[in-house]
């Protein structure tokens, strides 16, 4: 009987505890972002980085397709020089 | 298709490298901010470029041991990437220097070794295209390559590291552990390194073949 309500009133400590401690945890988690150095945190909300990646992998692209197109013409030269 | 699986790894390195570079969780680093991310761009072209200036100085020894027009050629195209992928770095470098610490140039004994490096292997270029009589040329161009990997490996990463720089890397510090101890940017770094290594070993395979088939034709209409 007494062990219970010794539990109950730890349990109540706890979460007594839990009530003061964890707001203060998101706090300093917010201190610390604001107080870290500036990111381009707003371009990835935006979505707009996608933009940036997509037109970026879209040059590399064009870039290797060409360097590839360039490979198979001396292939070709390659294999008639050959013959 | 078997022969050529490394140019897909490339194209696939390549692609990854830009849309985790870009998408990737990085480190929040006072002054750097966001141009951490030119760590998979910038660095990448430096350790390309030693690892292929090193394979062109292999190259020349080969040569010089049994002389070949392949090893010739195959130096020279070499050389040639490494020199292209040296001025990228120091371009990238440039634009890196003005946005973090306030200027384009600074004469930082890790920037001028750099740019004398390049300078070597430049006259390297100059050197070849100035003899017309083949075998000459060769021999002389094999020795002098040589000469400029032993000059360019100090100048470019053993006196920097004995002055303090502003450059990571420099004044003792090791490499850029800083930013490397981060798991998240090491992930991306090291493809990208690879990436970048193998298009330039792509475009000297291609220049190198190239050329092969203009030495054949030439042969051909002599003969």
């Amino acid at each position: 009987m007494k062990s219970n309500w010794l539990n109950c009133l730890s349990r109540r400590a706890l979460l007594a505890l839990a009530a003061v401690l964890l707001p203060m945890l998101s706090a300093v988690a917010q201190q610390t972002a604001a107080a870290g150095p500036e990111m381009a945190d707003q371009l990835r909300q935006d979505g707009k980085i996608y933009v940036v990646v997509a037109v970026i992998v879209v040059i590399l692209v064009g870039v290797l397709g060409y360097l590839i197109s360039i490979d198979r013409k001396v292939s070709r030269l390659e294999r008639e020089l050959r013959d | 298709m078997s022969k050529n699986w490394w140019k897909v790894l490339t194209v696939v390195l390549l692609v990854y490298t830009v849309v985790m570079g870009l998408l990737g969780q990085a480190p929040r680093l006072a002054i750097l901010n966001e141009t951490i991310r030119n760590l998979y761009f910038h660095v990448p072209m430096w350790f390309g470029m030693t690892i292929i200036l090193f394979a062109s100085v292999v190259y020349s020894v080969r040569y010089l041991r049994k002389p070949s027009d392949r090893l010739d050629v195959l130096a020279h195209q070499t050389a040639q990437t490494g020199v292209i992928m040296a001025v990228l770095g120091l371009a990238t470098g440039s634009i890196w220097a003005r946005f973090t610490w306030g200027t384009w140039w600074t004469a930082d004994p890790r920037l001028n070794g750099a740019a004398v490096a390049v300078l070597i292997y430049g006259a390297y270029l100059v050197l070849r295209s100035s003899i017309t009589d083949e075998q000459q040329r060769a021999r002389i161009s094999a020795v002098y390559n040589i000469f400029a990997f032993c000059a360019a490996i100090p100048l470019l990463f053993i006196l920097p590291r004995l002055t303090d720089s502003l450059h990571p890397g420099a004044g003792g510090n090791p490499g850029f552990s800083k930013y490397d101890l981060d798991n998240n940017m090491r992930l991306v770094f090291y493809p990208a390194v690879i990436g970048w290594t193998l298009l330039g070993v792509w475009i000297t395979n291609v220049s190198a073949r190239l050329t092969f088939v203009k030495h054949k034709l030439y042969e051909k209409q002599l003969a």
